[in-house]
């Protein structure tokens, strides 16, 4: 059987819609209320840099922005070809290409932390 | 095989608009542009929190404004309608089954609701909100 890279795409657009339908509708009302100008507790920052000082804190946050990118693009390349945009191939390097390069600096942003 | 088949003319990028169904998987696809600005605008957060106290202060001084406002509530309803899309079609990606008989769907649903209620609950607490 010929060899497909689409598990590993899949699995992870599964894991972070899922992580996503969990935590980012409450995630977005924390900035939504900064926004609002109550800004909450953990968006101070000595509060926020505590916990992404934290080896679990970083952690959490790289899982969650690590999924959600790579959840969004999966996605997205499958619903750009529902829109029309039929060059797969090209769709597939923007859209992995931009998760990667968040992912990477995810992690150089808490290391610096 | 008839040698001119029919092909019923579709157009490639408004064939959506064809029927409520289409627009409904559609509105569930495009969640996902949402989801990205939210694991993009994290990306920043994190970038201005590395950067010190003061340049952390001005991202949150930046989100005030309606037209950040806007956006978020933008992000809010569609990351809310990925969660119920999702967590409503878990009967069939998690069908659990009890002896002969299958467990009725709106239990597994329900479970998941209960579970992002408790989450957000738990986030919000942890948070310093409530």
């Amino acid at each position: 059987m010929a060899k497909s890279n689409k598990p590993i795409f899949w699995s992870l657009f599964a894991a972070g819609g899922t992580l996503a339908a969990f935590l980012a509708p409450v995630l977005v009302l924390l900035f939504l209320l900064a926004a609002l100008g109550h800004v909450p507790g953990i968006l101070n920052y000595a509060n926020l840099h505590a916990f992404a000082a934290h080896w679990l804190g970083k952690l959490a946050l790289l899982g969650v922005i690590a999924l959600f990118l790579w959840h969004a693009a999966h996605r997205l390349r499958c619903t750009l070809h529902d829109f029309g945009l039929r060059q797969d191939a090209m769709v597939a390097i923007v859209v992995y290409g931009v998760a990667s390069v968040g992912t990477v600096l995810t992690v150089l942003y808490l290391i610096r932390i | 095989m008839s040698r001119k088949p029919f092909v019923r003319p579709v157009s490639k990028t408004g064939w959506y608009f064809k029927h409520p169904r289409y627009l409904r998987y559609m509105s569930r696809e495009v969640t996902c542009i949402f989801i990205g600005a939210l694991a993009l605008l994290m990306v920043v957060a994190l970038e201005r929190l590395s950067q010190g106290p003061a340049v952390f202060d001005s991202f949150l001084a930046a989100l005030t404004g309606p037209w950040s406002t806007l956006g978020l509530l933008l992000i809010l309803v569609f990351a809310v309608h990925n969660a119920t899309s999702w967590f409503n079609v878990t009967p069939k990606a998690l069908p659990v089954q009890l002896g002969e008989e299958f467990l009725a769907g709106k239990y597994i649903v329900g479970a998941h609701y209960v579970v992002w209620g408790l989450t957000t609950l738990a986030v919000l607490w942890f948070a310093g909100v409530v």
